[in-house]
């Protein structure tokens, strides 16, 4: 049962990684479009097709933080007290963000509109960093059962930065992809090669720092290096061998093809992280289901997440091909 | 903000404590209090307002009516920027409840985690059907694309119903098994429905449409009052204000009811509405005034009433403050701030009810609401006294529920961080919201500022339309700049 409850969280994780991911990387690639003038084009792309989708995106965070609590409230309690400083500048950076995001689109003047849009860039960036350390932290074993770990270390170390580093490159990595199909659609083909000669230069980053990750992890948390290289290995394989294939393929496949391998090779890494880790929600103090709450707990969230099946699926879908169909502009 | 000026005297007094007391209570409550009070004005407009929209969005096209049409637009855009903003300083909540209550999640989450996934659901449909409804004016046809509004409706409700059902379980818990400290078992339906879940939610969603309704109908009252009467004002206040106008006489009975009921079940909060030092029947009720060493001073007494109030009869009892054990007794201080905020909240309900009266009276007799000055004044007004009112009312719960955060169960210093130091972090919170209210206000003048523009250069869709606030058509308002 507690297992399930997990299986369920962490579907939410995967969720916001991927959906969320996409939203923060549109942010990135706001941020380093360049100029008013250079830049206003892909900005122009980024927020047409975040705008009808990020908020909905973002319940996903609230969706997990929920699940947490509620299904595993010692182990929130743990993370909360040991990682408040990432969870905070996240917290903040997630407001700066969607408020510059709504302000900007109304803003007129190119000065108040970069400020809108340097608050929303800058905290797209630094929201998933954060997220990414607090990650880290969990992943490395430096959360106490009791919770109160160490403030600073917790999140300031090896594999902290690592999750941070890597969880802003994926998401832009994630983000350029889904943009190129969106420019696709749009029939820019200019736009769509900027997007991609991104993605593939993204892709490439991310894949080397990943590389450097494993020594970095090697020395900093050899239990989860050790767990990521057995367990976890075919997991790590898939998305090693999906995110090559995108990069090499980006100019042959189809767009949505391409999009299909970027969530894989997202899905997988964070599925390896998963594995690595099961049993234990706090490694390697807690297991899953030492911190679970009691059983009718868990099925009420077992509930909610059938409803969440029937009712929410569904309505994102709809939500999804509105958006892509085009029916969801005002132009 | 009432909790502002509480917020000031009680860090004051905390200042030099802090220095010997790593607790971090204060810190907590102020930043709950400061970010929950921000975020409760915003909530009205995303349960609230989108019905209001609807209902217009509804008469434009059933009777054909271009106005109703076009108010129904231009809100859907203020009700997206408002939306945003909402979700953001909700989402910063659920961190905040880890990050600032730690004893209360790790103690409490497995049961008072329950709504709050429950109220998860709602905000998925919300934020979905939120954005089905702004971007689909242009490319949905008009019945559909009203019957995408009706979700968010259905879903402002439950979501309103949910979370209220988590504090309703703060202020009366039920539905667990304690062993050793840790909840050993959950009876999830106690604890969704417990005694003070029905009139809180149903207050508290009164209270949304109360809000909504005479904030806008007040932005429009203001226009007529400057001498814009065209229709698009009259409509824009008529219909808002007919909602809150028939939400505001059953907001009163609730109201009652709900005094009532803390009077049975809290009688500890009770005690502090009332400011009432001992126990005994035949309470008189005290207009105003504080309770100064023990005895309440400056207020006026209405013989009798407090116990009438209560149980329908001067001999019924009411307990007092020392009925409440010593160790658990609120500071005066608590008491007073609970006291008047009591008093503004019932005094705002009452004159909002006259306003209503007068808007319903005028309707019923002349088929048309009052458009004198002094009608249009209290109009333009009301919408902050409803605001006033909504921010008491909370502060009546909350507070008044001290020194408990779960009644009976979990003190409030048990529940907050015993690390770290949340100073900054609060600071930081402040500045920023600060800046979003600012920005907020001055995005939503200068959306009405391009639809000014527009109606002088009398253009039939006014430019700002299919600018969605976070919307598409920005490409123009790239080549304008
Ligand atoms: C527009 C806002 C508004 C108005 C006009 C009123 N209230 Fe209210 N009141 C609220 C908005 C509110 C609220 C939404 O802020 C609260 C906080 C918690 C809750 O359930 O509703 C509340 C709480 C609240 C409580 C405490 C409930 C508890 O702690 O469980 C009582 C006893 C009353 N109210 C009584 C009244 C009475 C007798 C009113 C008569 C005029 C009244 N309220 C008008
Ligand atoms: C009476 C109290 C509350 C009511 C009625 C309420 C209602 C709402 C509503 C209607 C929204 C949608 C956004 C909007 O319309 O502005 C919202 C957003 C949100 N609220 Fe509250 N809220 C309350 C208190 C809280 C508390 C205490 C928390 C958490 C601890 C919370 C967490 C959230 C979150 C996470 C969101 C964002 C959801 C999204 O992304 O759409 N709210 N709230
Ligand atoms: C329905 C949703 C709400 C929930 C679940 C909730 C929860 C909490 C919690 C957990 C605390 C901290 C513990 C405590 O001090 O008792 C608290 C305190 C507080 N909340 Fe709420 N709250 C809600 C709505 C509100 C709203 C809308 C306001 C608006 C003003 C508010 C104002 C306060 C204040 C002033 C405190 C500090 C009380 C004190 O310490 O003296 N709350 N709330």
């Amino acid at each position: 049962m507690s297992t399930f409850a997990a299986a369920v969280l962490f579907t939410g994780v995967l969720a916001y990684a991927v959906l969320g991911g996409a939203d923060f990387g549109a942010g990135f690639w706001d941020l380093t479009a360049g100029g008013a003038g250079r830049g206003r084009r892909p900005r122009h792309l980024v927020d047409e097709s975040l705008a009808p989708v990020w908020e909905a995106n973002h319940v996903w965070l609230v969706f997990c933080l929920v699940m947490l609590w509620t299904g595993f409230p010692t182990a929130f309690a743990a993370i909360t007290t040991t990682l408040y400083i990432p969870l905070g500048l996240a917290a903040l950076g997630i407001v700066a963000r969607g408020a510059g995001f709504a302000f900007r689109k109304v803003l007129v003047r190119t000065d108040q509109q970069r400020l809108a849009g340097a608050a929303f860039a800058i905290s797209s960036v630094l929201a998933p960093f954060m997220l990414g350390t607090v990650v880290g932290g969990i992943a490395s074993g430096r959360v106490p059962a009791d919770g109160h770990g160490d403030p600073i270390t917790s999140w300031v170390n090896p594999t902290s930065l690592l999750g941070g580093t890597l969880a802003v490159l994926t998401c832009a990595f994630v983000a350029a992809v889904f943009l190129t199909a969106e420019a696709r659609r749009r029939d820019d083909v200019e736009l769509e090669a900027w997007f991609q000669r991104r993605s593939q230069v993204v892709a490439g980053v991310t894949g080397a720092v990943a590389l450097a990750g494993i020594a970095v992890l090697r020395a900093d948390s050899p239990r989860l290096f050790d767990a990521l290289l057995t367990r976890g290995l075919p997991l790590v394989l898939l998305s090693a061998a999906s995110g090559l294939a995108a990069l090499l393929l980006v100019r042959r496949l189809a767009p949505r093809l391409v999009q299909g391998l970027a969530v894989l090779a997202v899905a997988a890494i964070i599925a390896g992280w998963g594995t690595a880790q099961y049993p234990y929600l706090l490694v390697p103090h807690t297991t899953i289901s030492e911190a679970a709450a009691p059983a009718a707990t868990l099925w009420s969230l077992t509930i909610v997440a059938a409803l969440a099946l029937v009712i929410v699926v569904p309505s994102m879908v709809l939500l999804f091909v509105l958006a892509q169909r085009g029916s969801l502009e005002s132009h | 903000m009432r909790g502002h000026t509480a917020a000031m005297g009680v860090l004051a007094e905390a200042v030099p404590l802090l220095a010997a007391d790593s607790s971090q209570v204060l810190p907590a409550r102020q930043m709950m209090a400061f970010t929950l009070g921000f975020h409760i004005i915003l909530v009205p407009f995303g349960v609230a307002f989108t019905a209001i929209m609807l209902i217009a969005n509804y008469r434009g096209i059933r009777h054909g009516d271009e106005t109703a049409l076009q108010l129904a637009r231009r809100w859907s855009l203020v009700a997206g920027v408002l939306f945003a903003v909402g979700a953001v300083s909700g989402t910063v909540l659920s961190f905040e409840l880890g990050l600032l209550w730690p004893g209360l999640m790790g103690r409490y989450g497995a049961a008072f985690g329950i709504p709050f996934a429950v109220e998860g659901l709602f905000f998925f449909v919300e934020a979905i059907f939120v954005a089905i409804y702004i971007y689909g004016w242009e490319r949905m046809r008009p019945w559909p694309h009203f019957w995408s509004g009706v979700p968010i409706v259905i879903s402002g409700v439950g979501g309103t119903s949910s979370v209220v059902a988590a504090n309703a379980w703060m202020n009366m818990p039920g539905g667990i098994t304690v062993e050793d400290g840790r909840v050993v078992d959950v009876r999830p339906l106690e604890i969704f429905f417990t005694d003070a879940f029905w009139y809180e939610a149903v207050h508290m969603l009164l209270a949304a449409y109360m809000v909504a309704g005479f904030v806008i109908a007040g932005v429009y009252a203001v226009g007529m009052l400057r001498g814009r009467r065209d229709r698009l004002h009259r409509l824009g206040l008529a219909i808002p204000f007919a909602v809150a106008a028939i939400a505001t006489p059953i907001q009163v009975v609730v109201g009652d009811v709900a005094a009532r009921e803390v009077h049975q079940n809290e009688p500890a909060k009770f005690a502090m509405i009332a400011a009432l030092p001992e126990t005994g029947t035949r309470v008189p009720e005290v207009l105003g005034g504080v309770l100064v060493d023990g005895e309440v001073r400056y207020g006026i007494e209405v013989p009798l009433m407090a116990s009438i109030l209560a149980g329908f009869d001067p001999d019924t009892e009411i307990q007092g403050l020392d009925a409440i054990p010593p160790d658990e007794r609120p500071a005066a201080r608590l008491v007073n701030t609970v006291h008047l905020a009591f008093q503004v909240m019932v005094a705002i309900g009452s004159a909002l009810l006259g306003l209503a009266l007068w808007g319903g009276f005028s309707w019923w007799r002349h088929r048309r609401l009052p458009e004198n000055r002094l009608f249009l004044a209290c109009t333009a007004v009301s919408g902050v006294a409803a605001v006033v009112a909504l921010e008491a009312g909370w502060v009546v719960t909350e507070v008044g529920r001290q020194p408990w955060t779960v009644v009976g169960l979990l003190r409030t210093e048990d529940a907050a961080p015993t690390t770290g130091n949340l100073w900054p972090f609060f600071g930081a919170t402040v500045v920023l919201y600060v800046a979003i209210a600012f920005g907020t206000f001055y995005v939503l003048r200068l959306l009405r500022e391009r639809w000014r523009a527009a109606e002088a250069e009398g253009e039939a869709d006014p430019g700002g339309e299919g600018d969605v606030p976070y919307g598409p058509s920005r490409a123009r308002a790239g080549d304008r700049s």
